[in-house]
């Protein structure tokens, strides 16, 4: 047997969502097998994945509270990935930035008793900056002495875990638990179940402002990306760096700064997180978004609004895979979806052909 | 190991080294060979002729096992044969020499001779296999070092290499793709010589070109190809003249009629002082070059590759970063960034196309902004003006004739002329004051190369310098006002209005070979007006 | 107090899981093809020869199971970039989500499977009388500590002094020329990325069937497959190189574990002793030094202007031509 790629002109515009679409559902399928092969019951488990994702107002705003560190790494990575740097780091700078952000309330850079409007901006920066920081190390790297970023990004993500967990035992433990103490309200960013005395409906959701910011940084990376310079840039870039160079761009530079955003935006994930929704720095804060953010990007096609939408369905797969056991199956469900996009891409690319080795006819 | 070459008694019994007959093989979109037949006889030298893309050396790649045809056979002494891979071909005694060499840089000759061979079975005896080599190239009069490494040796001396492992694994049939594309006019002679000599040997020689001065004076029959079929076949040299051939090769009369006006020679636009950078592996290869270029005046760089004319061009559009002055319009840009150069109006056709010229899978619209997009009207503020851009694209790929399915198509869907005619319709179109052209014709077919030189004519009359540099010399001499002949890095010999009977001293530059051209730092600039 | 003989013995035989997965690595990096699934297939390693191990009660079968396994992941990671020529970056972060979560899935309830029948250890006996390189190397290390001892010169020899390892480079640095000599490009890739799964199947057995027995989910390889691949780059894929790295980390990773057992250095308080937090700084250390040690091997390569083999991470089409 012989398999033949040949590659297509330029493909209708319909393939590559049809291809796309058709990798998670067959990865689903994948998965359903495999669950029902460990003892697990796949139709529960993903009827409560729909439930999670289109079940009442309570359920989809748990799915956006998960789905909110999810954008906002995703983000990241697409912004890197969009330049072909595999910054791998996101896990990394969401702790880092969850770390800062308690810093201005433990540590404390601000007194107690400082207000609200002065206590979250100064944390989103302070998250921002510490997750920028990780980023920063990887990009200058990578531009100046053109170490692999893949290998630095990995290896940050352990040292940001071991500073975490130093800080979590040691310095800010409370009581010797994992765990620091819980941040005043003036650290809490604003849920919607705070609204709950003028709108009783909102009582008991817990979508929080950090949504807000992962929308918004959606849209300025669209616009950015699809309407700017620096997006044609950045896609020069990424499709021939060369090519870049001739064009008078100074990649180097580019390097570092989108590794530093990069590094801001998963930064301010954790930020968000500690802020909106833990309220306290503990070691486990992140079950991975990360990594998980690797697979968003990919799916989404690098595409901002893409990584919002499908931040909601991994949002809506981790709500509900937190009830399937054993608990590496939504990991491996993550890694067949990756696989199926990769192979969707290349449909996408090429017509496959495959015949049976036929000798020279004469 | 390889019955045929072991028996030249065949060669009487049979007429035929090698036959392709009724060969069919397509591509994507291509017929590259549509029912091809060739025959090359013992103790020939047998040229293939045909314009870029006329299905030769698809048609070599089918004899050489690298290719199976979708139709149609290969004989080798008479015999059907099936080649499933390049060794089978090799061990019926086959050899091909591509025109990127097939060699290892990092391995040393012996090594890339043993690439090809069954033996050794398992361990490597890299001493003997370098004492073979040896014996066996100075039977043959070539000069290689069997221990050196690829990377470290000469184009001309890769190309010794790669003849020597033919024969070295007993090739009884030799295919050479384009050979002379890469070398001086003396390389070329010396090439030539080693030809002949195997061909009296009793060996074959496929002899691959499209310059038909050449085939006219190495061939003992020449078939030529166009658009996958044979348009004449193992016809006799002696009876045929060059426009014949150019009719067979291209299917219409061709007399490159270049509409060259008297221009002036302007102003210095460029001017290159004491110019020194190192090549990719760190080592210099361009030292100490001195030229100028003025306004309205083609200058042109004849030099073998790898002497320093590739990285000279880097240097001046900021490719690459050098050492000493390269002033445009007496504004030293050296050792900037690209944006500089292009701020000063240089525009520049890099020789690799799909490499640095463009981004692939960007659209035509994105690569003809390439170098604009920080210009008004397709940038405003840190805003791309999408209407902008399209309507420049779609003005520029009217004017340049690109042919493309839409503007969003992505570049790497088109043929290497169009690609081409889109790098110059942007760099041209920019109003340059100085073009640094770079193999601007390398790959194309005639009508295509008739284009690109018109333009490069037109665009001196408007006034702009140009740097030509090109391993075409024919090219250099339609074109040039000026040719520099670059050696070791160094400018070392200058033609004002270059003629035909310019090339053998020209070629004796090239090589290193005149003897007053070493030492000394050369500024032949200097003297001229 | 610390005895150096013993670290440095207990740091050799740490240091052969890292060697296995990168000598692995070398190979298929050598033909040109990066494989980041590295983490992943020696958690499949891991846990599949652990759970063999356990109920088949035999060692041996259970290092077998585990090179298949990685074997198998790895060509998973084969068919998606040498036959469907897509991006090996992303295919080897797929492998890697693939691996540890398909490793979780099979290590469930593993933790409690209580002690296992480890694979033999053994002493060479001259060459352990040797002073401080005998207790260090040939006393009562594992068996396959040897099988490391012996695998590097022979990584070294195959690979710079055989027809096959000729073969091997060429198709790694150009396989254009590899394949106009008749060598065939994607059988010699696919062979090479199937021996670096092997390998970091092995790599994975060796540390729940040797060096530290037990199943701790994702703790128990613990990033050390991506340690291996920064030690390619670390050693300009050279397998007598990796071994020096390898052995090293090996030994950073017991110093960590063994300074945190001594409570005071001097009569200083020690600040490292086990449940302080201050550990946690310890634990950085090989992360850290692995980022230090790819900035070495990537300011030598750029000097020496060598190093990754040139079609590293390009996929082979023969002949590709524009339409």
């Amino acid at each position: 047997m012989n398999v033949r790629l040949e590659p297509r002109g330029e493909p209708p515009a319909w393939l590559s969502p049809a291809l796309t679409i058709a990798a998670v559902v067959v990865a689903l399928v994948i998965g359903a097998i495999v669950l029902a092969l460990v003892g697990g019951d796949p139709i529960r488990a993903y009827l409560h994945i729909i439930d999670a994702a289109f079940g009442d107002i309570g359920v989809l705003s748990d799915t956006l509270v998960k789905a909110t560190p999810l954008i906002l790494t995703g983000l990241a990575c697409a912004l890197a990935f969009r330049m072909r740097l595999w910054n791998i780091g996101a896990e990394g700078q969401f702790l880092l930035g969850a770390w800062g952000a308690s810093a201005v309330v433990l540590l404390p850079i601000l007194p107690p008793g400082t207000p609200a409007i002065v206590v979250i901006p100064a944390m989103m920066l302070a998250g921002a900056a510490a997750g920028g920081v990780w980023g920063f190390i990887p990009g200058v790297l990578r531009a100046r002495l053109g170490v692999n970023e893949i290998i630095t990004t990995l290896m940050l993500n352990y040292v940001a875990l071991a500073w975490i967990q130093f800080w979590v035992f040691g310095p800010w433990s409370e009581g010797g638990f994992q765990q620091t103490v819980a941040f005043p309200r003036e650290a809490w960013l604003p849920r919607l179940t705070d609204l709950a005395e003028q709108f009783p409906l909102l009582a008991g959701l817990t979508t929080h402002l950090g949504l807000v910011f992962a929308v918004v940084a959606a849209a300025i990376m669209s616009i950015v990306v699809s309407r700017t310079r620096w997006g044609y840039e950045m896609r020069l870039i990424g499709d021939n760096a060369r090519a870049a160079r001739y064009a008078g761009i100074d990649t180097a530079r580019y390097i570092v700064v989108v590794f530093v955003i990069s590094g801001a935006l998963a930064g301010l994930a954790g930020m968000s997180e500690v802020s909106g929704v833990v309220h306290r720095l503990q070691d486990r804060i992140s079950p991975g978004y990360g990594f998980t953010a690797i697979i968003i990007a990919y799916l989404a096609g690098f595409g901002p609004w893409r990584v919002v939408l499908a931040s909601i369905l991994f949002g809506a797969l981790i709500l509900a895979g937190r009830e399937i056991q054993p608990s590496g199956v939504p990991a491996m469900i993550q890694g067949v979806i990756l696989f199926c996009l990769i192979v969707a891409g290349v449909f996408t690319r090429y017509r496959i052909r495959i015949t049976r080795r036929v000798m020279a006819a004469t | 190991m390889s019955a045929t070459a072991a028996q030249p008694a065949d060669a009487v019994t049979n007429p035929h080294a090698i036959e392709a007959v009724g060969v069919v093989k397509a591509f994507p979109g291509v017929l590259a060979n549509d029912h091809v037949d060739f025959d090359v006889r013992p103790g020939e030298i047998h040229a293939l002729l045909g314009e870029n893309g006329a299905g030769k050396s698809t048609l070599m790649n089918v004899l050489a096992g690298m290719y199976r045809p979708d139709d149609g056979g290969v004989r080798v002494g008479g015999r059907d044969v099936e080649f499933r891979s390049p060794r089978d071909a090799i061990a019926a005694g086959i050899g091909m020499v591509h025109q990127h060499f097939a060699l290892v840089p990092s391995q040393t000759v012996a090594e890339n001779v043993l690439l090809g061979l069954d033996r050794p079975r398992f361990r490597l005896d890299l001493r003997r296999t370098e004492t073979e080599v040896a014996a066996l190239a100075a039977k043959l009069g070539l000069r290689v070092d069997p221990g050196a490494r690829v990377w470290q040796l000469s184009v001309g001396e890769q190309q010794r290499v790669e003849i020597v492992k033919l024969l070295f694994h007993g090739a009884r049939v030799l295919i050479l793709d384009e050979p002379t594309a890469v070398l001086a006019p003396q390389e070329i002679a010396e090439l030539f010589d080693t030809l002949r000599s195997m061909a009296e040997d009793g060996r074959s020689v496929v002899f691959i070109s499209h310059k038909l001065g050449e085939v006219l004076t190495i061939a003992d029959r020449i078939t030529v190809m166009r658009a996958g079929r044979v348009t004449a076949a193992g016809i006799d040299p002696r009876g045929v003249t060059r426009a014949d051939l150019a009719r067979l090769m291209v299917g219409r009369p061709v007399l490159e009629a270049l509409d060259r006006t008297q221009v002036e020679a302007g102003r210095v636009v460029l001017a290159i002082e004491g110019v020194s950078a190192d090549n990719d592996r760190g080592v210099p290869a361009l030292r100490e070059a001195w030229l100028e270029v003025r306004a309205g005046e083609i200058v042109g760089i004849a030099a073998v590759a790898g002497n320093g004319q590739a990285e000279l061009a880097q240097v001046i559009t900021g490719m690459r970063m050098g050492t000493g002055r390269v002033l445009v319009d007496g504004r030293d840009v050296a050792a900037r960034p690209s944006r500089v150069a292009i701020d000063a109006g240089v525009g520049h056709v890099p020789e690799d196309r799909a490499g640095v010229g463009s981004a692939p899978n960007l659209s035509l619209v994105d690569n003809l902004i390439l170098r604009r997009f920080r210009r008004a009207p397709v940038a405003r503020g840190p805003f791309l003006d999408k209407g902008a851009a399209r309507s420049k694209a779609r003005e520029l790929q009217g004017a340049y004739a690109i042919s493309a399915p839409t503007l969003d198509a992505p570049v790497r869907i088109l043929s290497g002329g169009n690609l081409q005619r889109l790098i110059l319709a942007r760099e041209i179109d920019a109003a340059p004051r100085l073009l640094v052209a770079v193999q601007p014709t390398r790959g194309l077919d005639v009508g295509a190369i008739e284009g690109v030189h018109q333009l490069l004519l037109d665009l001196r009359a408007a006034g702009t310098a140009i740097l030509l540099i090109s391993e075409e010399l024919e090219e250099l001499l339609a074109l040039a006002d000026r040719i520099l002949v670059m050696y070791e890095g160094r400018v070392t010999a200058s033609f004002d209005t270059p003629r035909a009977s310019d090339v053998e001293a020209i070629g004796l530059h090239m090589t290193g070979g005149e003897e007053s051209a070493d030492g000394a730092p050369s500024a032949p600039e200097a003297g001229t007006a | 107090m610390i005895d150096l003989t013993l670290i440095l013995a207990a740091g050799v035989a740490s240091g052969t899981i890292l060697l296995f997965a990168a000598i692995g690595e070398i190979f298929a990096e050598r033909a040109g093809v990066l494989n980041l699934g590295v983490e992943g297939m020696m958690l499949i390693g891991a846990v599949a020869g652990f759970s063999v191990a356990a109920s088949a009660g035999d060692p041996w079968i259970g290092l077998l199971v585990a090179m298949l396994a990685g074997g198998l992941l790895s060509l998973v990671h084969a068919v998606i970039t040498i036959t469907f020529r897509a991006d090996q970056v992303i295919s080897g972060l797929a492998l890697t989500f693939l691996g540890s979560g398909l490793a979780r899935v099979l290590g469930d309830g593993l933790s409690n499977a209580g002690p296992i029948v480890t694979l033999p250890r053994a002493t060479v006996p001259i060459l352990s009388q040797v002073p401080f390189i005998g207790p260090v190397l040939f006393r009562d290390q594992s068996i396959l500590t040897y099988v490391g001892f012996v695998l590097v010169p022979l990584a070294w020899y195959w690979i710079d002094r055989t027809r096959p390892g000729l073969h091997l480079r060429a198709v790694g640095e150009r396989p254009a020329a590899a394949d106009a000599q008749g060598i065939d490009v994607v059988a010699v890739r696919y062979a090479y990325v199937l021996v670096g799964g092997l390998l970091a199947g092995l790599a994975g057995a060796a540390i729940t069937l040797a060096i530290s027995p037990g199943w701790f989910g994702d703790q128990t390889v613990a990033g050390r497959g991506w340690i291996a691949i920064g030690l390619v780059i670390f050693a300009q894929w050279s397998p007598i190189r990796v071994a020096f790295g390898a052995y090293l980390f090996g030994a950073i990773f017991r110093f960590i574990i063994d300074i945190q057992g001594v409570p005071s250095i001097l009569g200083v308080t020690n600040p490292f002793a086990a449940g302080r937090s201050a550990t946690f700084f310890l634990e950085m250390l090989p992360y850290l030094f692995v980022v230090v040690v790819v900035i070495l091997g990537s300011r030598q390569a750029l000097r020496r202007r060598i190093g990754a083999p040139a079609a590293l991470g390009i996929p082979y089409v023969r002949g590709e031509r524009s339409a």
